[in-house]
């Protein structure tokens, strides 16, 4: 399957992939509303310091540590992607306190959100690969 | 085609159930049930009473889950006694299961304590199944006063689930502080402070000597009426079906690394067992679901004939008490231990991180929580301190400290 990887080396640190994210997943379709003035909070965030920048989200691992630690059984595989059920979820973080990439967060109601691949939005594929620049994130099979 | 029996409906026999259909599609898997619920979130029964599930969504797996794994689930029965020279369990209505691979998922009891009095109350519960959860919601009125017995993480998540519900809440508890098993006392602090501002009552460092109908005398000589009892003082492991055929057993089914039992034939997994804790080399009981979860799984492989592992197994919880979260794992080792302790700390927030012989051992957050997985990945693995920028790493959970190859390594290709 087709997954997100990141060549740091191509990272500028424009964090556009955490709009893109935070915009995808906004279910508006103007960007200006949906981000203008916001808090956002993305499920892509940007890691580094003076000299590194790289993206980080969900790996979907083969093994994916979250789903076997789910207490609410709201994570799930699907084809291969760690989805979530928001429905079952009942906030215990219990994914957060296991995810090895600290790639799971809350959203701004403290909800847990992670990436989906944009698969359940209307993006269709990873809006920040998408607007990636530079190419430091790409959606692909490796 | 092998015959799979599992004593056990919780999370370690899903586990068990997923492990053995991931190597073996076709073999008979039968599910012995002492509960009459398909398996539920058993961790959830407290956001049941809050309202943030219902009787639907609790449920761990989807409705077909047994059909489609090929299961037969034996609904309120149980399980009495193995002959494991025949290979045969007894069941309570005399019926008798043949198996050729067994797994115990037998979980755990409460632990009730012989108060003196205790028979004279009217309303009293324990907290750890839906049909506890079911009697409480019940029994309890806008006008209840509570007394819970037991300030650990059973005792006081039910506090937070029964709050909105009823009049008052009192817990109380023979330990000087609350959720002793995961925190230490300034942690602690933190969390029953928190806890008092959400209108939870405490008597810590007290507990009932004994009941007198619905009014508890403590130990202290003070007086507690209450109209409902929750008895939350601790679990025992179910561990009495291998120990009477001699199995090894402490406090629970004592299991190696493969989860088999020291009885050939017969494994066991999740709150019934006890297993090395990575964190401090001692083997205990460790009863939380993603450790119940992962042991059925590894013995559900291993009983399909292939072979698996489980060597990571820590203590951790991530808990929440009304918007305020902590998230801890590991083993906290302090200077008297040799070990040491990065802190930092404000009104409402604490980051403890406790480090050993060159590991990080555990830590304790209270606050803020975020990208704790990056320091728990470190006590499951053992990651030497050496490997990363721990100077970094304490203060801000991230790759950069991990260095260049780890990153490519982990955000370059498929893990």
């Amino acid at each position: 399957m087709k997954r997100i990887f990141v060549n740091e080396k191509w990272c500028i640190g424009c964090h556009l992939c955490e709009y893109n994210c935070a915009f995808a997943n906004s279910g508006i379709k103007d960007m200006v509303k949906a981000l203008k003035g916001k808090n956002i909070y993305p499920r892509v965030h940007v890691e580094g310091d003076d000299k590194i920048t790289y993206a980080v989200s969900c790996r979907h691992c083969t093994d994916p540590i979250c789903v076997r630690s789910c207490i609410s059984g709201a994570l799930y595989i699907k084809d291969g992607t760690v989805c979530i059920d928001h429905d079952k979820c009942v906030g215990c973080l219990t994914c957060i306190l296991v995810c090895p990439y600290g790639a799971v967060s809350q959203d701004e109601n403290g909800a847990v959100q992670k990436c989906e691949l944009c698969l359940k939005n209307s993006a269709g594929a990873p809006a920040c690969a998408l607007g990636c620049p530079n190419g430091a994130i790409v959606y692909e099979e490796r | 085609m092998k015959n799979y029996v599992i004593i056990g409906n919780g999370t370690a026999a899903v586990g068990c159930i997923e492990g053995i259909r991931s190597i073996d599609r076709d073999g008979k898997i039968t599910v012995i049930s002492s509960e009459r619920h398909p398996v539920y979130c058993r961790p959830l029964i407290s956001y049941y009473l809050e309202g943030k599930t219902d009787i639907e969504r609790i449920k761990y797996r989807p409705e077909n889950f047994y059909m489609e794994n090929g299961c037969e689930v034996i609904y309120g029965k149980s399980a009495v006694k193995i002959d494991n020279g025949k290979k045969v369990i007894l069941l309570n209505d005399e019926s008798k299961i043949f198996y050729d691979e067994l797994c115990i998922a037998t979980g755990s009891d409460p632990f009730i304590p012989d108060f003196d009095g205790i028979e004279s109350v009217g309303d009293k519960y324990s907290f750890m199944t839906l049909d506890d959860a079911l009697a409480i919601e019940k029994a309890v009125s806008k006008n209840s006063k509570v007394l819970i017995i037991g300030a650990g993480l059973i005792g006081l998540k039910c506090a937070e689930g029964l709050r909105d519900r009823v009049e008052s809440i009192t817990v109380c508890d023979l330990a000087d502080r609350v959720l002793s098993s995961i925190l230490d006392s300034d942690c602690a602090q933190i969390m029953q402070r928190h806890l008092e501002r959400c209108g939870i009552s405490f008597m810590l460092g007290d507990s009932a000597a004994k009941f007198r109908g619905n009014t508890a005398l403590m130990k202290s000589g003070k007086q507690v009426d209450f109209d409902i009892l929750v008895l939350a003082v601790g679990v025992k492991a179910n561990i009495s079906l291998l120990k009477d055929i001699g199995g090894m057993c402490g406090r629970g089914i004592i299991v190696d690394d493969h989860m088999r039992t020291s009885v050939s034939g017969i494994y066991a997994a999740g709150d019934c067992t006890e297993c090395t804790d990575i964190s401090c080399g001692e083997s205990k009981v460790i009863a939380i679901l993603p450790n119940a979860y992962m042991q059925g799984k590894c013995a559900g492989i291993n009983m399909a004939g292939a072979q698996e592992a489980y060597d990571k197994a820590i203590p951790m919880n991530s808990i929440g008490f009304f918007g305020l979260h902590a998230m801890t794992a590991g083993s906290y080792f302090g200077p008297e231990q040799n070990g040491e302790i990065y802190e930092e700390k404000s009104e409402d927030k604490i980051k403890r991180l406790f480090t050993k012989d060159g590991l990080l051992t555990g830590f304790i957050l209270i606050g803020n929580t975020d990208k704790a997985g990056i320091y728990t990945n470190m006590v499951r693995n053992r990651i030497p301190l050496s490997e990363v920028d721990y100077e970094r790493l304490k203060k801000s959970p991230d790759f950069v400290s991990f260095g260049a190859e780890y990153r490519k390594k982990k955000f370059g290709s498929v893990v």
